[in-house]
């Protein structure tokens, strides 16, 4: 019922604007798989922003290509080309003077959906955002919180099923507890829907938990590593990307770490109990907060030490293919 | 009356503080009733200055010469002439300048929209009665002369509130439609204009109160109008036909304002 992504293909892309010497974006190539999810993270400036908005042409490139599907973007007509390519912006930006259905419609209607087709769509999508159609779908922007309108910029962005989505800081804006939902969420639609993403962020914590590769971009958008979250973790590049990723590294390599992907010793019921579900972050942290020698994984049939996560995280620590 | 095109007095499309960190509570969708009673004062005040005036006037012995302005079809006949000169000439204005700024904007040069604002703050800066009167000596009196005095007039403060008025649109509205892929024309109609609107329509009503009162000039080049009463009262010392002049401009001027106000809350876009 949805479209899956499609992969998209950067090569040797550069923008420079007039009047300036240095390149925003200086010859940047790039591939990304259908129906993965690839965060730009960099500082502020570096051009992670503008290398995205030349996916869609809001920005024009300077020279390079990028297909899309294979399909040359370049050679599309720009209109015809967003409509098929969901757009998110940190701003939202959703249009005040429509409802928050007339807003979801906006593409399916440029696209000529008939008025059934649209209708069942918006309430899908409301749905499939969290949001009662009955209650949001005639509201106005405005009498939204933060966080519902960053679900409606989503839900709108998805309207007409498109298989890429660019993603600029979509949660930038909203406190910490609404950011972790909103991730929370998207990490499970996009389960679902497997589409392919474009999503900058600045936040390293946030590409590590959405993202199925990243791109850690300095200045004009040069790649100092592609790879995956655990990858780039243990195995950072250059200095660059060591400074990035900060302090604790291993803690961020733990939440990423399955406690189903560790060996485990024998169970033992009188040790405070871990979700099987959860991960070695979390089985750690039961450890420190109890002071307990082990906890227990509930159904899972075992406990674990200190030692045995630890000995996890070092052979980690050995690179893993990113496939 | 204000004599500045009052962007401030709604502010339309204000951005959304999206960084707010928002309750889960939501407001309401608001069903407040966009009539109330509290609407039908201005008329009533209106109604209730015109009724003292009228008794105030049976108190009076009236002279000939009073007789002859003091009457019912004289002073229809002048209010008409004044409402045609004030309406014609915002409706002109309306189909001329709100285009022409559109026109501006989409241009999207500094050096368009300076000489644009600086034609406003002048033309806004120069007496009615001058252009009025100096257009009369270079073309000719009459109807049509002060029609179009009204409309240069009034002109520039809608021209620069269009402008104003789509300028002001948030940026990530008008980037997340073009991110949709509307094309420029229809981020303008669909986006654009609705948002504006409320600017647009704030200085459309400027522009009509302003040519309510300018219209009185329209007297000194044999136009017709209020005026007329108002100067022919002081070249012959009638009081009560000065005081009946100036008290009709006044509450058509507010009236007008009254209904002004009426259309601009009805058609603003909801959600704003």
């Amino acid at each position: 019922m949805s479209e899956p992504g499609v992969g998209i293909e950067l090569s040797h892309v550069t923008k420079l604007y007039a009047g300036q010497q240095q390149a925003a974006v200086e010859d940047f190539s790039l591939s990304v798989h259908p129906g993965e999810l690839v965060m730009f993270v960099g500082p502020s400036g570096c051009g992670k922003t503008t290398t995205m908005k030349m996916i869609n042409r809001i920005i024009e490139p300077s020279s390079g290509s990028i297909t899309i599907d294979g399909q040359d973007v370049l050679s599309l007509d720009p209109n015809e080309l967003r409509r098929h390519i969901g757009y998110v912006i940190q701003q939202i930006g959703l249009f005040p003077h429509m409802t928050i259905a007339e807003n979801i419609a906006t593409v399916p209607k440029l696209l000529g959906w008939s008025k059934e087709r649209t209708n069942d769509r918006v309430d899908e999508l409301l749905r499939t955002v969290q949001l009662d159609p009955a209650v949001f779908a005639h509201r106005y922007p405005k009498q939204l919180s933060g966080g519902q309108q960053q679900r409606v910029g989503v839900a709108r962005a998805l309207a007409a099923d498109p298989p890429v989505m660019l993603m600029d800081e979509p949660f930038g804006a909203t406190d910490p507890i609404t950011r972790q939902k909103l991730q929370a969420e998207f990490l499970k639609l996009q389960a679902d829907i497997g589409k392919t993403i474009i999503f900058v962020t600045h936040d390293f914590d946030e590409a590590i938990r959405l993202g199925d590769r990243i791109a850690v971009l300095s200045e004009r958008s040069q790649i100092e590593q592609f790879d995956t979250p655990a990858n780039i973790l243990a195995n950072p590049a250059n200095d660059y990307v060591s400074s990035f990723i900060g302090h604790g590294a291993g803690l961020m390599r733990l939440a990423l770490i399955p406690i189903g992907d560790v060996e485990l010793d024998a169970p033992d019921s009188t040790a405070p109990a871990v979700d099987a579900d959860a991960s070695l972050r979390d089985a750690l942290d039961l450890l420190m907060v109890t002071g307990a020698e082990r906890v227990n994984v509930s159904g899972g049939g075992g406990s674990l030490t200190h030692a045995r996560i630890s000995a996890a995280l070092s052979k980690a620590r050995q690179p893993v293919e990113a496939s | 009356m204000s004599t500045r095109p009052s962007a401030s007095r709604k502010p339309a499309a204000a951005p959304q503080p999206a960084a707010a960190p928002q309750p889960t509570a939501a407001p309401q969708p608001t069903t407040a009733p966009r009539l109330s009673l509290r609407r039908f004062a201005t008329p009533l005040a209106v109604a209730g200055a015109l009724a003292v005036l009228f008794l105030w006037l049976n108190t009076l012995t009236l002279d000939s010469i009073e007789q002859r302005t003091l009457n019912t079809s004289y002073l229809l006949d002048r209010t008409q002439e004044h409402l045609i000169l004030t309406v014609v000439s915002s409706a002109l204005v309306a189909l001329l300048a709100i285009p022409a700024g559109i026109a501006a904007y989409r241009v999207r040069s500094k050096a368009v929209r300076a000489f644009v604002i600086a034609l406003g703050n002048i033309g806004q800066a120069t007496p009615a009665v001058g252009v009025v009167i100096l257009l009369a000596i270079v073309w000719q009196t009459g109807f049509y002369t002060a029609l179009i005095s009204l409309v240069a007039y009034c002109f520039l403060p809608v021209l620069r509130n269009t402008l104003t008025g789509l300028e002001q649109v948030d940026h990530a509205t008008r980037e997340a439609a073009r991110g949709m892929g509307m094309t420029p024309r229809q981020v303008l109609w669909r986006i654009e204009l609705p948002l504006a609107s409320p600017v647009i329509l704030a200085g459309l009503r400027t522009a009509l109160v302003f040519s309510v009162g300018v219209a009185t000039i329209a007297t000194f080049i044999n136009a017709g109008g209020l005026g007329d009463m108002i100067v022919n009262g002081l070249k012959l010392q009638r009081y009560p036909v000065i005081v009946v002049g100036a008290v009709l401009v006044a509450a058509i001027a507010v009236l007008i304002d009254w209904a002004a106000g009426l259309v601009e809350d009805l058609v603003r876009p909801r959600g704003l």
